[in-house]
Protein backbone atom coordinates (compact mmCIF):
# COMPACT_ATOMS: atom_id res chain seq x y z
CA UNK A 1 0.00 0.00 0.00
CA UNK A 2 2.86 2.35 0.73
CA UNK A 3 3.92 2.14 -2.92
CA UNK A 4 0.44 2.85 -4.25
CA UNK A 5 0.45 6.61 -3.81
CA UNK A 6 3.66 7.54 -5.66
CA UNK A 7 2.85 5.03 -8.38
CA UNK A 8 -0.58 6.51 -9.00
CA UNK A 9 0.82 10.03 -9.15
CA UNK A 10 3.48 8.89 -11.61
CA UNK A 11 0.73 7.36 -13.75
CA UNK A 12 -1.29 10.53 -13.56
CA UNK A 13 1.66 12.72 -14.52
CA UNK A 14 2.35 10.35 -17.41
CA UNK A 15 -1.27 10.70 -18.54
CA UNK A 16 -0.94 14.47 -18.36
CA UNK A 17 2.25 14.34 -20.43
CA UNK A 18 0.50 12.33 -23.16
CA UNK A 19 -2.40 14.78 -23.17
CA UNK A 20 -0.11 17.79 -23.42
CA UNK A 21 1.86 16.20 -26.23
CA UNK A 22 -1.31 15.34 -28.15
CA UNK A 23 -2.83 18.79 -27.84
CA UNK A 24 0.36 20.66 -28.71
CA UNK A 25 0.95 18.36 -31.70
CA UNK A 26 -2.59 18.92 -32.99
CA UNK A 27 -2.26 22.69 -32.60
CA UNK A 28 1.15 22.95 -34.30
CA UNK A 29 0.31 20.68 -37.21
CA UNK A 30 -3.15 22.19 -37.51
CA UNK A 31 -1.70 25.69 -37.87
CA UNK A 32 0.89 24.55 -40.40
CA UNK A 33 -1.80 22.69 -42.37
CA UNK A 34 -4.10 25.70 -42.34
CA UNK A 35 -1.29 27.98 -43.53
CA UNK A 36 -0.42 25.64 -46.38
CA UNK A 37 -3.96 25.03 -47.56
CA UNK A 38 -4.72 28.76 -47.52
CA UNK A 39 -1.53 29.80 -49.24
CA UNK A 40 -1.57 31.22 -52.77
CA UNK A 41 -1.03 28.51 -55.34
CA UNK A 42 -2.16 25.69 -53.12
CA UNK A 43 -4.75 24.70 -55.70
CA UNK A 44 -2.02 24.21 -58.34
CA UNK A 45 0.14 22.23 -55.93
CA UNK A 46 -2.79 20.07 -54.98
CA UNK A 47 -3.64 19.37 -58.61
CA UNK A 48 -0.05 18.51 -59.52
CA UNK A 49 0.99 16.56 -56.42
CA UNK A 50 -2.11 15.47 -54.55
CA UNK A 51 -4.56 14.48 -57.24
CA UNK A 52 -6.57 11.76 -55.54
CA UNK A 53 -7.86 10.20 -58.77
CA UNK A 54 -4.31 10.01 -60.13
CA UNK A 55 -3.15 8.65 -56.81
CA UNK A 56 -5.70 5.83 -56.82
CA UNK A 57 -4.76 5.03 -60.38
CA UNK A 58 -1.01 5.10 -59.68
CA UNK A 59 -0.87 3.22 -56.42
CA UNK A 60 -1.46 -0.37 -57.64
CA UNK A 61 0.91 0.06 -60.58
CA UNK A 62 3.63 1.63 -58.48
CA UNK A 63 3.11 -1.12 -55.93
CA UNK A 64 3.73 -3.74 -58.61
CA UNK A 65 6.99 -1.91 -59.31
CA UNK A 66 7.84 -1.88 -55.61
CA UNK A 67 7.87 -5.67 -55.61
CA UNK A 68 10.82 -5.40 -57.99
CA UNK A 69 12.57 -3.10 -55.50
CA UNK A 70 11.94 -5.59 -52.73
CA UNK A 71 13.32 -8.41 -54.85
CA UNK A 72 16.47 -6.46 -55.69
CA UNK A 73 16.82 -5.46 -52.05
CA UNK A 74 16.54 -9.00 -50.69
CA UNK A 75 19.04 -10.53 -53.11
CA UNK A 76 21.48 -7.63 -52.66
CA UNK A 77 21.12 -7.65 -48.86
CA UNK A 78 22.03 -11.33 -48.53
CA UNK A 79 25.06 -10.93 -50.82
CA UNK A 80 26.16 -7.75 -49.01
CA UNK A 81 25.89 -9.23 -45.51
CA UNK A 82 28.07 -12.20 -46.53
CA UNK A 83 30.62 -10.43 -48.76
CA UNK A 84 31.05 -7.53 -46.33
CA UNK A 85 31.87 -9.97 -43.55
CA UNK A 86 34.54 -11.56 -45.74
CA UNK A 87 35.96 -8.09 -46.43
CA UNK A 88 35.91 -7.17 -42.74
CA UNK A 89 37.78 -10.35 -41.84
CA UNK A 90 40.30 -9.72 -44.62
CA UNK A 91 40.86 -6.21 -43.35
CA UNK A 92 41.25 -7.42 -39.76
CA UNK A 93 44.09 -9.83 -40.61
CA UNK A 94 47.18 -8.69 -38.75
CA UNK A 95 49.74 -11.27 -39.73
CA UNK A 96 52.26 -9.78 -42.18
CA UNK A 97 51.87 -12.89 -44.36
CA UNK A 98 48.32 -11.83 -45.15
CA UNK A 99 49.21 -8.22 -45.90
CA UNK A 100 48.29 -8.42 -49.62
CA UNK A 101 44.79 -9.60 -48.65
CA UNK A 102 44.47 -6.84 -46.10
CA UNK A 103 45.68 -4.30 -48.65
CA UNK A 104 43.10 -5.54 -51.16
CA UNK A 105 40.33 -5.06 -48.59
CA UNK A 106 41.55 -1.56 -47.70
CA UNK A 107 41.69 -0.47 -51.35
CA UNK A 108 38.33 -2.07 -52.10
CA UNK A 109 36.62 -0.33 -49.20
CA UNK A 110 38.21 3.05 -49.92
CA UNK A 111 37.26 2.78 -53.57
CA UNK A 112 33.65 1.71 -53.33
CA UNK A 113 32.80 3.75 -50.29
CA UNK A 114 34.18 6.82 -52.01
CA UNK A 115 32.28 6.54 -55.29
CA UNK A 116 28.63 7.49 -55.84
CA UNK A 117 26.40 4.44 -56.27
CA UNK A 118 24.90 5.86 -59.46
CA UNK A 119 28.34 6.03 -61.07
CA UNK A 120 29.05 2.35 -60.42
CA UNK A 121 25.57 1.45 -61.64
CA UNK A 122 26.13 3.32 -64.91
CA UNK A 123 29.61 1.92 -65.48
CA UNK A 124 28.63 -1.68 -64.81
CA UNK A 125 25.04 -1.59 -66.07
CA UNK A 126 25.77 0.09 -69.40
CA UNK A 127 29.49 -0.57 -69.74
CA UNK A 128 29.75 -4.31 -69.28
CA UNK A 129 26.82 -5.37 -71.48
CA UNK A 130 28.28 -3.09 -74.17
CA UNK A 131 31.51 -5.10 -74.15
CA UNK A 132 29.58 -8.17 -75.32
CA UNK A 133 32.13 -10.36 -73.60
CA UNK A 134 31.28 -14.04 -73.96
CA UNK A 135 30.13 -15.61 -70.71
CA UNK A 136 29.11 -12.31 -69.16
CA UNK A 137 25.41 -11.66 -68.84
CA UNK A 138 23.93 -8.42 -70.07
CA UNK A 139 20.98 -8.71 -67.69
CA UNK A 140 20.55 -5.26 -66.18
CA UNK A 141 19.06 -6.69 -62.98
CA UNK A 142 22.25 -8.66 -62.41
CA UNK A 143 24.51 -5.65 -62.98
CA UNK A 144 22.25 -3.43 -60.93
CA UNK A 145 22.45 -5.84 -58.02
CA UNK A 146 26.21 -6.32 -58.47
CA UNK A 147 26.68 -2.54 -58.31
CA UNK A 148 24.67 -2.24 -55.10
CA UNK A 149 26.61 -5.12 -53.57
CA UNK A 150 29.96 -3.56 -54.49
CA UNK A 151 29.07 -0.20 -52.97
CA UNK A 152 27.15 -1.26 -49.89
CA UNK A 153 29.48 -4.10 -48.93
CA UNK A 154 32.17 -1.45 -48.46
CA UNK A 155 30.01 0.37 -45.92
CA UNK A 156 28.80 -2.77 -44.20
CA UNK A 157 32.34 -4.17 -44.00
CA UNK A 158 33.35 -1.14 -41.94
CA UNK A 159 30.38 -1.69 -39.65
CA UNK A 160 31.40 -5.30 -39.12
CA UNK A 161 35.00 -4.26 -38.54
CA UNK A 162 33.97 -1.76 -35.88
CA UNK A 163 32.06 -4.59 -34.18
CA UNK A 164 35.00 -6.97 -34.36
CA UNK A 165 37.34 -4.35 -32.91
CA UNK A 166 34.90 -3.56 -30.11
CA UNK A 167 35.26 -7.07 -28.68
CA UNK A 168 37.91 -6.78 -25.97
CA UNK A 169 41.18 -8.63 -26.71
CA UNK A 170 40.83 -10.40 -23.36
CA UNK A 171 37.95 -12.39 -24.88
CA UNK A 172 40.20 -13.74 -27.61
CA UNK A 173 42.95 -14.36 -25.03
CA UNK A 174 40.55 -16.42 -22.92
CA UNK A 175 39.49 -18.47 -25.93
CA UNK A 176 43.06 -19.03 -27.13
CA UNK A 177 44.14 -20.01 -23.63
CA UNK A 178 41.61 -22.84 -23.76
CA UNK A 179 43.27 -24.17 -26.90
CA UNK A 180 40.84 -22.79 -29.46
CA UNK A 181 42.53 -21.99 -32.77
CA UNK A 182 42.47 -18.47 -34.16
CA UNK A 183 39.69 -19.40 -36.57
CA UNK A 184 37.56 -21.06 -33.91
CA UNK A 185 38.14 -18.16 -31.53
CA UNK A 186 36.86 -15.81 -34.21
CA UNK A 187 33.93 -18.04 -35.14
CA UNK A 188 32.63 -18.85 -31.66
CA UNK A 189 33.79 -16.01 -29.42
CA UNK A 190 34.58 -12.80 -31.32
CA UNK A 191 32.12 -12.82 -34.23
CA UNK A 192 28.90 -13.57 -32.29
CA UNK A 193 29.63 -10.71 -29.90
CA UNK A 194 30.64 -8.39 -32.73
CA UNK A 195 27.48 -9.01 -34.77
CA UNK A 196 25.21 -8.59 -31.79
CA UNK A 197 26.70 -5.16 -31.19
CA UNK A 198 26.41 -3.92 -34.77
CA UNK A 199 22.87 -5.08 -35.59
CA UNK A 200 21.46 -1.52 -35.23
CA UNK A 201 24.00 0.11 -37.60
CA UNK A 202 23.66 -2.86 -39.97
CA UNK A 203 19.92 -2.33 -40.18
CA UNK A 204 20.57 1.36 -40.68
CA UNK A 205 22.62 0.53 -43.77
CA UNK A 206 19.85 -1.79 -44.93
CA UNK A 207 17.45 1.17 -44.85
CA UNK A 208 19.89 3.04 -47.07
CA UNK A 209 20.17 0.06 -49.39
CA UNK A 210 16.40 -0.17 -49.68
CA UNK A 211 16.33 3.41 -50.95
CA UNK A 212 19.22 2.86 -53.33
CA UNK A 213 17.35 0.07 -55.13
CA UNK A 214 15.53 2.88 -56.96
CA UNK A 215 18.83 3.77 -58.66
CA UNK A 216 18.77 0.48 -60.55
CA UNK A 217 15.82 1.92 -62.52
CA UNK A 218 18.30 3.99 -64.54
CA UNK A 219 19.38 0.77 -66.21
CA UNK A 220 15.85 0.06 -67.37
CA UNK A 221 14.11 -2.25 -64.90
CA UNK A 222 10.63 -0.92 -64.24
CA UNK A 223 10.44 -0.69 -60.49
CA UNK A 224 8.41 1.66 -58.29
CA UNK A 225 10.29 4.87 -59.05
CA UNK A 226 10.52 4.14 -62.79
CA UNK A 227 6.83 3.32 -62.97
CA UNK A 228 5.99 6.57 -61.22
CA UNK A 229 8.33 8.48 -63.52
CA UNK A 230 6.65 6.99 -66.60
CA UNK A 231 3.21 7.93 -65.36
CA UNK A 232 4.28 11.40 -64.23
CA UNK A 233 5.95 12.34 -67.49
CA UNK A 234 2.83 11.34 -69.44
CA UNK A 235 0.91 14.36 -68.16
CA UNK A 236 3.25 16.32 -65.90
CA UNK A 237 1.31 15.30 -62.83
CA UNK A 238 3.60 14.37 -59.95
CA UNK A 239 1.10 12.44 -57.87
CA UNK A 240 2.54 9.03 -58.90
CA UNK A 241 5.88 10.10 -57.38
CA UNK A 242 4.03 10.72 -54.17
CA UNK A 243 2.51 7.27 -54.30
CA UNK A 244 5.97 5.88 -54.84
CA UNK A 245 7.39 7.93 -51.98
CA UNK A 246 4.65 6.73 -49.68
CA UNK A 247 5.36 3.11 -50.49
CA UNK A 248 9.09 3.55 -49.89
CA UNK A 249 8.36 5.12 -46.52
CA UNK A 250 6.11 2.21 -45.66
CA UNK A 251 9.18 -0.02 -46.04
CA UNK A 252 11.88 2.18 -44.55
CA UNK A 253 10.05 3.76 -41.61
CA UNK A 254 9.21 0.42 -39.93
CA UNK A 255 12.85 -0.60 -40.44
CA UNK A 256 13.99 2.63 -38.81
CA UNK A 257 11.63 2.05 -35.86
CA UNK A 258 12.97 -1.49 -35.54
CA UNK A 259 16.49 -0.06 -35.34
CA UNK A 260 15.39 2.37 -32.61
CA UNK A 261 13.76 -0.43 -30.68
CA UNK A 262 16.85 -2.64 -30.94
CA UNK A 263 19.12 0.20 -29.82
CA UNK A 264 16.88 0.89 -26.83
CA UNK A 265 16.75 -2.79 -25.93
CA UNK A 266 20.54 -3.11 -26.20
CA UNK A 267 21.03 -0.07 -24.03
CA UNK A 268 18.67 -1.44 -21.41
CA UNK A 269 20.51 -4.76 -21.45
CA UNK A 270 23.85 -3.03 -21.16
CA UNK A 271 22.66 -0.99 -18.19
CA UNK A 272 21.20 -4.09 -16.55
CA UNK A 273 24.49 -5.91 -17.14
CA UNK A 274 26.51 -3.08 -15.65
CA UNK A 275 24.17 -2.95 -12.66
CA UNK B 1 59.14 -9.71 -38.40
CA UNK B 2 57.03 -12.58 -37.27
CA UNK B 3 57.20 -15.25 -39.95
CA UNK B 4 54.50 -17.84 -40.25
CA UNK B 5 52.28 -16.52 -37.53
CA UNK B 6 53.73 -18.39 -34.58
CA UNK B 7 53.53 -16.16 -31.53
CA UNK B 8 56.71 -17.67 -30.16
CA UNK B 9 59.58 -15.61 -31.45
CA UNK B 10 62.31 -17.19 -29.37
CA UNK B 11 65.31 -15.21 -30.50
CA UNK B 12 68.51 -16.86 -29.38
CA UNK B 13 67.68 -19.19 -26.52
CA UNK B 14 69.87 -18.36 -23.58
CA UNK B 15 70.96 -21.96 -23.43
CA UNK B 16 74.72 -21.52 -23.65
CA UNK B 17 75.44 -22.69 -20.14
CA UNK B 18 72.26 -24.68 -19.61
CA UNK B 19 72.58 -28.34 -20.51
CA UNK B 20 69.80 -28.89 -23.03
CA UNK B 21 68.62 -32.45 -23.00
CA UNK B 22 65.02 -32.27 -24.17
CA UNK B 23 63.50 -31.21 -20.94
CA UNK B 24 64.87 -33.89 -18.65
CA UNK B 25 65.53 -32.19 -15.33
CA UNK B 26 69.25 -31.79 -15.10
CA UNK B 27 70.45 -28.47 -13.85
CA UNK B 28 69.84 -28.65 -10.13
CA UNK B 29 71.30 -25.18 -9.81
CA UNK B 30 68.16 -23.52 -11.13
CA UNK B 31 65.90 -24.21 -8.22
CA UNK B 32 65.64 -26.57 -5.35
CA UNK B 33 62.60 -28.79 -5.59
CA UNK B 34 60.24 -29.05 -2.68
CA UNK B 35 60.49 -32.49 -1.13
CA UNK B 36 57.67 -35.00 -1.29
CA UNK B 37 56.37 -33.73 -4.60
CA UNK B 38 56.13 -35.39 -7.99
CA UNK B 39 58.25 -34.93 -11.10
CA UNK B 40 58.83 -31.70 -12.89
CA UNK B 41 55.70 -30.00 -14.20
CA UNK B 42 57.13 -26.71 -15.36
CA UNK B 43 60.62 -25.40 -15.96
CA UNK B 44 61.39 -21.82 -16.91
CA UNK B 45 64.95 -20.90 -17.85
CA UNK B 46 66.36 -17.45 -18.51
CA UNK B 47 63.01 -16.03 -19.55
CA UNK B 48 63.22 -12.50 -20.85
CA UNK B 49 60.38 -10.40 -22.14
CA UNK B 50 60.04 -6.73 -22.94
CA UNK B 51 57.27 -4.53 -24.20
CA UNK B 52 59.05 -2.07 -26.48
CA UNK B 53 61.89 -0.56 -24.43
CA UNK B 54 60.42 -1.70 -21.16
CA UNK B 55 62.03 -4.88 -19.85
CA UNK B 56 59.30 -6.73 -17.95
CA UNK B 57 60.95 -10.08 -17.30
CA UNK B 58 64.69 -10.00 -16.80
CA UNK B 59 65.87 -13.59 -16.75
CA UNK B 60 63.37 -15.69 -14.82
CA UNK B 61 64.37 -19.18 -13.66
CA UNK B 62 61.71 -21.26 -11.97
CA UNK B 63 60.95 -24.94 -11.60
CA UNK B 64 57.56 -26.20 -10.44
CA UNK B 65 57.08 -29.81 -9.41
CA UNK B 66 53.93 -31.80 -10.01
CA UNK B 67 51.31 -31.22 -7.29
CA UNK B 68 53.21 -28.17 -6.14
CA UNK B 69 51.56 -24.82 -5.46
CA UNK B 70 53.80 -21.84 -6.13
CA UNK B 71 52.72 -18.33 -5.25
CA UNK B 72 54.25 -15.35 -7.04
CA UNK B 73 54.20 -12.23 -4.90
CA UNK B 74 55.41 -8.73 -5.59
CA UNK B 75 54.16 -5.24 -6.32
CA UNK B 76 52.03 -4.46 -9.35
CA UNK B 77 54.28 -4.22 -12.39
CA UNK B 78 56.84 -6.64 -10.99
CA UNK B 79 56.13 -9.05 -13.86
CA UNK B 80 53.93 -11.67 -12.17
CA UNK B 81 51.09 -11.51 -14.68
CA UNK B 82 53.37 -11.29 -17.67
CA UNK B 83 55.22 -14.38 -16.44
CA UNK B 84 51.98 -16.36 -16.31
CA UNK B 85 50.88 -15.09 -19.70
CA UNK B 86 54.22 -16.13 -21.17
CA UNK B 87 53.85 -19.66 -19.79
CA UNK B 88 50.48 -19.86 -21.56
CA UNK B 89 52.14 -18.48 -24.72
CA UNK B 90 49.71 -15.56 -24.73
CA UNK B 91 52.78 -13.33 -24.89
CA UNK B 92 55.67 -14.11 -27.23
CA UNK B 93 58.93 -14.26 -25.29
CA UNK B 94 62.22 -12.62 -26.26
CA UNK B 95 64.54 -15.32 -25.05
CA UNK B 96 64.79 -18.25 -22.69
CA UNK B 97 62.88 -21.49 -22.67
CA UNK B 98 59.77 -22.90 -21.05
CA UNK B 99 59.36 -26.64 -20.60
CA UNK B 100 56.01 -28.15 -19.63
CA UNK B 101 55.79 -31.85 -18.76
CA UNK B 102 59.15 -32.43 -20.38
CA UNK B 103 58.33 -30.74 -23.67
CA UNK B 104 59.82 -27.41 -24.63
CA UNK B 105 56.85 -25.22 -25.56
CA UNK B 106 58.98 -22.29 -26.65
CA UNK B 107 60.70 -24.31 -29.38
CA UNK B 108 59.92 -23.13 -32.88
CA UNK B 109 57.27 -25.05 -34.79
CA UNK B 110 55.35 -26.33 -31.77
CA UNK B 111 51.57 -26.57 -31.99
CA UNK B 112 50.60 -23.69 -29.74
CA UNK B 113 46.94 -24.69 -29.51
CA UNK B 114 47.84 -28.21 -28.41
CA UNK B 115 50.09 -26.85 -25.65
CA UNK B 116 47.46 -24.45 -24.39
CA UNK B 117 45.01 -27.33 -23.87
CA UNK B 118 47.16 -28.68 -21.07
CA UNK B 119 47.90 -25.31 -19.45
CA UNK B 120 44.88 -23.70 -17.84
CA UNK B 121 44.84 -20.02 -17.02
CA UNK B 122 42.32 -17.98 -15.04
CA UNK B 123 42.34 -14.20 -15.39
CA UNK B 124 41.75 -11.37 -12.97
CA UNK B 125 38.72 -10.13 -14.93
CA UNK B 126 37.23 -13.66 -15.37
CA UNK B 127 36.91 -13.17 -19.16
CA UNK B 128 33.84 -15.37 -19.40
CA UNK B 129 32.11 -15.30 -22.78
CA UNK B 130 29.14 -12.99 -22.14
CA UNK B 131 27.05 -14.33 -25.03
CA UNK B 132 27.07 -17.89 -23.75
CA UNK B 133 25.43 -19.59 -20.80
CA UNK B 134 27.61 -20.98 -18.02
CA UNK B 135 27.40 -24.51 -19.40
CA UNK B 136 28.35 -23.38 -22.91
CA UNK B 137 31.27 -21.35 -21.55
CA UNK B 138 32.57 -24.52 -19.97
CA UNK B 139 31.86 -26.98 -22.78
CA UNK B 140 32.97 -24.81 -25.72
CA UNK B 141 36.62 -25.86 -25.68
CA UNK B 142 36.04 -29.54 -24.75
CA UNK B 143 33.57 -29.86 -27.65
CA UNK B 144 35.36 -27.73 -30.26
CA UNK B 145 38.95 -28.55 -29.35
CA UNK B 146 38.96 -31.99 -27.70
CA UNK B 147 36.02 -33.06 -29.89
CA UNK B 148 34.18 -34.58 -26.94
CA UNK B 149 30.55 -35.48 -27.64
CA UNK B 150 28.31 -32.71 -26.30
CA UNK B 151 26.64 -34.97 -23.72
CA UNK B 152 29.99 -36.09 -22.34
CA UNK B 153 31.33 -32.54 -22.17
CA UNK B 154 28.18 -31.41 -20.36
CA UNK B 155 28.38 -34.30 -17.91
CA UNK B 156 31.98 -33.35 -17.17
CA UNK B 157 31.01 -29.70 -16.74
CA UNK B 158 28.06 -30.53 -14.48
CA UNK B 159 30.26 -32.67 -12.28
CA UNK B 160 32.65 -29.75 -11.82
CA UNK B 161 29.80 -27.30 -11.25
CA UNK B 162 28.34 -29.58 -8.59
CA UNK B 163 31.74 -29.91 -6.93
CA UNK B 164 31.99 -26.13 -6.59
CA UNK B 165 28.33 -25.52 -5.71
CA UNK B 166 27.41 -23.88 -9.00
CA UNK B 167 25.11 -26.45 -10.56
CA UNK B 168 22.06 -24.22 -10.16
CA UNK B 169 23.83 -21.62 -12.34
CA UNK B 170 24.18 -24.09 -15.21
CA UNK B 171 22.02 -22.11 -17.64
CA UNK B 172 22.64 -18.63 -16.28
CA UNK B 173 24.30 -15.90 -18.35
CA UNK B 174 27.60 -14.64 -16.84
CA UNK B 175 26.26 -11.09 -16.44
CA UNK B 176 23.69 -12.38 -13.97
CA UNK B 177 26.29 -13.91 -11.66
CA UNK B 178 28.22 -12.27 -8.86
CA UNK B 179 31.94 -11.68 -9.35
CA UNK B 180 32.79 -14.60 -7.12
CA UNK B 181 30.47 -16.90 -9.03
CA UNK B 182 31.88 -15.71 -12.35
CA UNK B 183 35.40 -16.35 -11.19
CA UNK B 184 34.49 -19.85 -9.99
CA UNK B 185 32.89 -20.55 -13.38
CA UNK B 186 36.09 -19.34 -15.03
CA UNK B 187 38.06 -21.79 -12.89
CA UNK B 188 35.67 -24.60 -13.84
CA UNK B 189 36.04 -23.61 -17.51
CA UNK B 190 39.81 -24.00 -17.24
CA UNK B 191 39.50 -27.28 -15.33
CA UNK B 192 37.13 -28.76 -17.92
CA UNK B 193 40.12 -29.09 -20.26
CA UNK B 194 41.83 -31.23 -17.56
CA UNK B 195 45.02 -29.18 -17.65
CA UNK B 196 48.22 -30.55 -16.16
CA UNK B 197 48.97 -27.16 -14.64
CA UNK B 198 46.75 -24.25 -13.67
CA UNK B 199 47.91 -20.63 -13.78
CA UNK B 200 45.93 -18.15 -11.69
CA UNK B 201 46.51 -14.49 -12.45
CA UNK B 202 45.41 -12.36 -9.47
CA UNK B 203 42.04 -14.03 -9.59
CA UNK B 204 40.68 -12.34 -6.48
CA UNK B 205 41.89 -8.80 -7.22
CA UNK B 206 38.65 -7.71 -8.88
CA UNK B 207 36.45 -9.17 -6.15
CA UNK B 208 34.66 -7.78 -3.15
CA UNK B 209 36.41 -8.88 0.05
CA UNK B 210 33.28 -10.88 0.90
CA UNK B 211 33.53 -12.81 -2.34
CA UNK B 212 37.25 -13.51 -2.10
CA UNK B 213 36.73 -16.32 0.39
CA UNK B 214 34.50 -18.39 -1.88
CA UNK B 215 37.07 -18.28 -4.66
CA UNK B 216 39.98 -19.05 -2.35
CA UNK B 217 38.17 -22.07 -0.96
CA UNK B 218 37.98 -23.43 -4.51
CA UNK B 219 41.73 -23.00 -4.88
CA UNK B 220 42.30 -24.63 -1.53
CA UNK B 221 40.27 -27.63 -2.60
CA UNK B 222 42.19 -27.86 -5.85
CA UNK B 223 45.48 -27.74 -3.97
CA UNK B 224 44.32 -30.56 -1.72
CA UNK B 225 43.34 -32.62 -4.74
CA UNK B 226 46.92 -32.30 -6.00
CA UNK B 227 46.51 -29.74 -8.77
CA UNK B 228 49.76 -28.15 -9.86
CA UNK B 229 49.25 -24.42 -9.63
CA UNK B 230 51.14 -21.17 -10.07
CA UNK B 231 49.36 -18.19 -8.56
CA UNK B 232 50.11 -14.53 -8.91
CA UNK B 233 48.46 -13.06 -5.84
CA UNK B 234 48.17 -10.14 -3.47
CA UNK B 235 46.50 -12.33 -0.82
CA UNK B 236 49.54 -12.80 1.38
CA UNK B 237 47.72 -14.65 4.13
CA UNK B 238 46.38 -17.08 1.60
CA UNK B 239 49.79 -17.49 -0.04
CA UNK B 240 51.36 -18.29 3.30
CA UNK B 241 48.60 -20.77 3.96
CA UNK B 242 48.44 -22.65 0.72
CA UNK B 243 51.78 -22.36 -1.07
CA UNK B 244 54.49 -24.98 -1.02
CA UNK B 245 56.79 -22.28 -2.22
CA UNK B 246 56.66 -18.52 -2.55
CA UNK B 247 58.63 -16.50 -5.08
CA UNK B 248 59.07 -12.76 -4.64
CA UNK B 249 59.42 -10.78 -7.86
CA UNK B 250 60.74 -7.28 -8.32
CA UNK B 251 61.82 -5.55 -11.53
CA UNK B 252 61.20 -8.68 -13.57
CA UNK B 253 63.47 -10.91 -11.51
CA UNK B 254 62.83 -13.52 -8.86
CA UNK B 255 64.57 -11.90 -5.91
CA UNK B 256 63.97 -14.67 -3.45
CA UNK B 257 62.11 -17.94 -3.27
CA UNK B 258 61.50 -20.47 -0.56
CA UNK B 259 58.90 -22.07 1.65
CA UNK B 260 56.27 -19.59 2.85
CA UNK B 261 57.37 -19.90 6.47
CA UNK B 262 60.84 -18.68 5.60
CA UNK B 263 59.82 -15.96 3.09
CA UNK B 264 57.20 -14.41 5.30
CA UNK B 265 58.94 -14.65 8.67
CA UNK B 266 62.64 -14.62 7.80
CA UNK B 267 63.18 -13.08 4.35
CA UNK B 268 66.84 -13.13 3.42
CA UNK B 269 66.82 -10.34 0.90
CA UNK B 270 66.47 -6.70 1.88
CA UNK B 271 64.04 -6.05 -0.99
CA UNK B 272 61.73 -8.86 0.12
CA UNK B 273 61.78 -7.47 3.63
CA UNK B 274 60.92 -3.99 2.39
CA UNK B 275 58.03 -5.32 0.27
CA UNK B 276 56.60 -7.33 3.16
CA UNK B 277 56.92 -4.35 5.49
CA UNK B 278 54.82 -2.32 3.09
CA UNK B 279 52.26 -5.13 2.86
CA UNK B 280 52.02 -5.29 6.65
CA UNK B 281 51.72 -1.52 6.80
CA UNK B 282 48.78 -1.74 4.39
CA UNK B 283 47.20 -4.28 6.72
CA UNK B 284 47.31 -7.04 4.13
CA UNK B 285 49.28 -9.57 6.17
Amino acid sequence: MTHAAPRRSRLRSRGVAVLVATVSTLVVFGVIGWLIVNADGWATVQARFFDSARFDEALPRVFAGLLVNIGIFLIAAVCILVWALVLAVMRSLDDPVFFPIKLFAIIYIDLFRGLPSILIIYVLGFGIPALRLPGLTSDVYVWGIVSLVLVWSAYVAEVYRAGIQSVHPSQAAAARSLGLSGVKTFRYVVLPQAIRRVIPPLLNDMVGLQKDTALVSFLGPVEAFRRAQAMASADFNFTPYLASAMLFLMLTVPMARLVDWLVARDRKRYLAGAR
Amino acid sequence: MNAGGTPVSAGVPASAEVPVSAGVPVSASVSAQAPGLGGEALRIEGLRKSFGDHLVLDGIDLVVAEHEVVCLIGASGSGKSTLLRCVNLLEPIDSGRIVVQGAEITASGVDVDRIRRSIGIVFQAYNLFPHMSVIRNITLAPVKVLRLPKAEAEARAEELLRRFGLLDKRDAVPDRLSGGQQQRVAIVRALAMRPSILLLDEITSALDPVLVAEVLSVIRELAESGMTMVLATHEMGFARDIANRVAFLEGGRIIEEGPPGQIFSAPRDERTRRFLDRVIEAGRL
